[in-house]
């Protein structure tokens, strides 16, 4: 296999980082607030309070605007893989196709269908079928997230498959394997509590500024009971899922761990930096200190990684250049395997075209010996190896300081609003009005550590992204990565033109 | 039962199933025939509003076939996923750009300070219909006329040719195929309007639409005959037992010869269109769309099957004949066909739940008191 460009390549990663941070502006709000609209016409139904009505039909005005845009902008990544990483799809669309297509047939059809019955339904179908329609928009955005996730999380973890060196790509063994990872369902819970938290935001934001304002002050409270009570219960499991995520990285991801954490030198007991500043100067294997500042929380980051608070966790120079004493491999090591495995292949694949078989069965006992390495023996330098760790360690930082600050904010609107003193505390409503611009850097954030953090593979361990691109003359990815860059820009504006406007105009009677 | 077919089978399921989905693509692209109909039926804000509504309710299920189609193909077939849409770049590329526009603007268009004007976003709808489905049916036309790519020992495509695709919409054939399939989804969309708008007090937007489907069934004709004229007469590309591709003289008249059946799909598709827009055009009738839907979804199986049976790479490379990708070797693996072939057990009840909710929801015909508030599109 030939080394493809790497200006094409960082072209196609930009392409691909572009639209999924769009399409993730959009998502998670999706996520959250289908919930959110099921729980107040929940109420509706149940109290027959026309003002509830009229309070989740605001909502939903919202939630279509939003809606709309996501699809947009789902469908191209759908689509890119194939357009952008097609060496990456057929080696892996054995596998990596599936969840997609399940995602398409049981997942956006029962979004599509039920979506039309809970706008246009209103006087069409009974109050009873609408409300469960509203749950069924529910289910189908979040199921849609399980099979995406599913498949993202093969990619970090690849399990219940095998390489077939006859046709040169991996093979789906065990289905279940692969849908039950522990990876997938930690980024399963993960996503989609972190969805509930930040469509909970969006309601305080928005609600907090008509208190402000003092307009439809009666709307804004009883929409913040339901979603301070929604946000709370979130946020906790947001940070209690986000704790099981650091823990299978930690197993699975080892580099991953040890980038969001700056760690350089392993240690026992090792200790979990609160804040810190990165000495940017500071390369794999050299003396310099990682942090021109740090805050660390002694034992902590042992705990984290590996559920015992004196055990070792390796840093990236340990995961580097190896560890005997700790038993740890290093990439060095890896790497001279990989490239066997590599050799091995090609002659595989040459003895095969000759028709000799005993060349090919000596190739390929040597392959299947070091194939599990196979990646390693496509990067150059071990140092390869290690993705953008400030990138990887500040975003990482980030998210968790404001995955502490949410629960508060959540219980804080909680307090105020029981003991009915929401509207006067002038102190509070400010912070609320920012809380879900906090809660979309959170988001951005949580990909960036997920994606930036497994550089440079596409599928962990085996295949490096530069190797999984389609043979493009990189002009034409540069010249469709301005057109989405135009495009979803220009519509993302629309959209929030759109979406002020309609907060402006605000609920109908209540 | 499954975990015991053949993997033949399976991949022969398979490649039924997605045409399937292709089929039904083709057909539920009504949505974008009737956006590109707005400016011509609609003569006043009550009716583009009746227009617009009615279309705005269904483009959710067009769009989600075409991701479901991309899906089922990247599951079923990567090495045509890999090959097609990596390779012919840019057809794909400005497909889905029509539809990305698509998606926004049925919500956007007559939402106050939505910064591009109504106008704009009705010209989003009108490039879907037309530049859209044109390169669509262009895309489809390759599975005959062949690609430029070539593919190496690992896989790896090659496009050979520099307009990546786009080469595509320059042929003869596949134009024509891209030309009638507008012109049929313009048919298909009045047809859709006529059974689904009430329209007590609005009869000269009823007449439009039954000259626009008649218009555009005369105006469709024309490329229909030539594309299966063609297709009939033209060289084809056919593989042996051994995998050797090679030219094979009216390979696709052969095809339907040799498949009774497909050739059935195609005759009796193409009566039902016929019947239908008579139906519609002379007899009043509001039901042609069910009558054309499954016919233009009957020509679509037999296209699909034309393309992939009876020992036809589907996917056939101009460049390097033996690149050509067949059912059979740009499958998935055993495994996961049959775990995919489960899976598929559940479309039926995906289905009926469909026909169900829609059954419910289009009882009562849209009337124009429902399209003249805020909340509607
Ligand atoms: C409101 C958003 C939000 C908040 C407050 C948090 N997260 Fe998060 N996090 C995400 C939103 C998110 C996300 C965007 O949903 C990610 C990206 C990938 C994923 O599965 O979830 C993510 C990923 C992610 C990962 C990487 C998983 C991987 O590599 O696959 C870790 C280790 C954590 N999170 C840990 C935490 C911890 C310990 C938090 C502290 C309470 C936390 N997150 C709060
Ligand atoms: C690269 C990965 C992704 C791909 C290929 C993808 C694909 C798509 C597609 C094709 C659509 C439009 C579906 C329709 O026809 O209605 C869509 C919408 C959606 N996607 Fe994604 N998606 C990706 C990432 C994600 C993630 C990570 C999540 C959630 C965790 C997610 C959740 C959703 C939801 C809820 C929608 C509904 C539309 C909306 O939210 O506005 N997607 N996606
Ligand atoms: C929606 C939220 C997501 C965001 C913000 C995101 C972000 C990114 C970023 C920043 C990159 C480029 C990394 C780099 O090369 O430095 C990337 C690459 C990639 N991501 Fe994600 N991602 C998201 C979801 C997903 C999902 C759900 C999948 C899989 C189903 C996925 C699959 C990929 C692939 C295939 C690449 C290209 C290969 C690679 O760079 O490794 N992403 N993504």
């Amino acid at each position: 296999m030939v080394d493809i460009d790497l200006d094409l390549v960082n072209w196609s990663r930009a392409q691909f980082a572009l639209t999924a941070m769009y399409h993730w502006i959009f998502v998670p709000l999706t996520l959250g607030l289908s919930f959110l609209l099921a729980m107040f016409e929940s109420i509706y139904v149940r109290t027959g309070d026309e003002k509830w009505k009229a309070l989740t039909k605001f909502w939903m005005t919202l939630f279509g605007i939003n809606f709309a845009i996501g699809v947009a902008t789902g469908i191209i990544l759908e689509f890119q893989f194939g357009t952008n990483w097609s060496n990456y799809s057929w080696m892996v669309g054995d596998i990596f196709g599936a969840p997609l297509a399940i995602e398409g047939i049981f997942a956006f059809f029962l979004e599509a269908t039920f979506f039309a019955v809970m706008f246009f339904g209103w006087n069409r179908v009974s109050k009873r079928f609408h409300l469960f329609s509203t749950w069924m928009v529910a289910v189908g955005s979040n199921l849609s997230a399980l099979w995406i996730l599913v498949a993202n999380a093969w990619m970090q973890n690849p399990v219940g498959m095998a390489f077939n060196p006859e046709t040169a790509r991996f093979e789906m063994e065990n289905f279940w394997a692969v849908l039950f990872s522990p990876i997938a369902m930690s980024k399963f819970t993960h996503a989609t509590s972190s969805g509930f938290l930040l469509a909970s935001l969006f309601v305080i934001t928005i609600s907090s500024w008509y208190l402000l304002k003092g307009r439809h002050i009666e709307m804004a409270k009883r929409s913040i009971v339901v979603a301070s009570v929604f946000g709370l219960l979130s946020s906790l499991y947001v940070g209690f899922t986000g704790d099981e995520a650091a823990f299978e990285s930690a197993q699975k991801q080892p580099m991953k761990l040890a980038a969001f954490e700056g760690l350089y030198k392993g240690e026992q007991g090792a200790g979990l930096v609160a804040a810190g500043i990165i000495n940017s100067a500071k390369k794999p294997g050299d003396d310099q200190s990682p942090f021109l500042f740090e805050v660390k929380l002694p034992g902590l980051l042992s705990l984290l990684a590996n559920r015992e608070s004196g055990s070792f966790v390796p840093g990236i120079d340990d995961l580097l250049y190896g560890n005997s004493e700790q038993k740890v491999m290093g990439v060095v090591d890896k790497m001279k395997l990989g490239q066997l495995a590599v050799a091995d292949l090609a002659a595989f694949k040459q003895a095969r075209q000759d028709k000799n078989d005993q060349a090919a069965g000596e190739a390929l006992a040597g392959f299947t010996a070091n194939k599990e390495f196979l990646g390693y023996g496509y990067l150059h330098t071990p140092e390869e190896a290690v993705p953008p760790v400030s990138t990887v360690f500040y975003s990482f930082h980030i998210m968790v300081i404001l995955g502490m600050f949410f629960p508060v904010l959540f219980l804080a609107y909680l307090i105020y609003t029981l003991n009915g003193r929401i509207a006067a505390a002038r102190w509070l409503l400010p912070v609320g009005v920012s809380s879900y611009f906090l809660g979309l850097v959170a988001q951005q954030m949580g990909w960036i550590v997920a994606e930036v953090g497994r550089q440079p593979w596409a599928i962990q361990g085996l295949l490096p992204v530069k190797i999984a691109t389609t043979n493009l003359a990189v002009g034409h990815v540069q010249a469709t990565f301005f057109m989405f860059l135009g495009l979803f820009t220009l519509l993302l504006i629309a959209e929030i033109k759109i979406m002020v406007k309609q907060i402006a105009i605000g609920p109908e009677g209540i | 039962m499954i975990a015991n077919l053949e993997y033949a089978t399976l991949q022969q399921i398979w490649w039924i199933l997605c045409s399937v989905v292709g089929s039904l693509f083709l057909f539920l692209i009504f949505v974008q025939g009737g956006n590109t109909l707005l400016w011509q039926v609609a003569k006043n804000d009550t009716e583009s509003a009746l227009v617009m509504n009615s279309l705005g309710r269904k483009w959710e299920i067009t769009f989600t076939t075409l991701v479901l189609f991309g899906g089922a193909l990247f599951a079923a077939f990567p090495k045509f996923y890999a090959t097609s849409f990596g390779g012919a770049y840019w057809v794909w590329m400005l497909i889905l750009f029509t539809f990305i526009v698509q998606a926004v603007s049925f919500e956007y268009r007559k939402k106050p300070g939505n910064l591009l004007g109504a106008k704009v976003y009705e010209l989003f709808l009108l490039i879907n219909g037309t530049v859209g489905v044109l390169l669509i049916g262009a895309a489809v036309g390759t599975f005959f006329t062949g690609s430029n790519f070539t593919l190496s020992a690992y896989n790896q495509v090659t496009w050979t040719h520099p307009l990546r695709g786009l080469e595509a919409a320059f042929s003869l054939f596949n134009l024509s195929l891209g030309l009638f399939l507008v012109f049929n989804a313009r048919m298909l969309g009045a047809m859709y309007l006529l059974n689904n708008i009430n329209f007590s007090a609005l009869d000269v937007l009823k007449a439009r639409l039954r000259k626009a489907a008649w218009l555009n069934f005369l105006c469709a004709l024309p490329f229909l005959l030539y594309v299966l004229v063609s297709l009939l007469l033209m060289q084809g590309f056919g593989v042996d037992e051994a995998g050797v591709v090679s030219m094979v003289d009216n390979k696709y008249l052969l095809n339907l010869l040799a498949m009774p059946l497909v050739l059935g799909l195609l005759l009796v598709g193409l009566v039902l269109v016929i019947l239908a827009v008579l139906a519609t055009a002379f007899k009043e009738s509001s039901k042609g769309i069910w009558l054309a839907g499954l016919g233009t979804v009957l020509v679509g199986l037999a296209l699909f099957f034309t393309a992939g049976f009876n020992q036809t790479p589907f996917y056939p490379s101009k460049a390097d004949l033996q690149s050509s990708l067949t059912i059979y070797n740009a499958s998935s693996s055993l495994y996961t066909l049959t775990a995919m072939t489960y899976v598929a057990l559940g479309i039926p009840f995906v289905l009926a739940y469909i026909a169900y909710v829609w059954r419910q929801m289009d009882s009562q015909k849209l009337a124009a008191h429902e399209v003249m508030n805020d909340e509607a599109y």
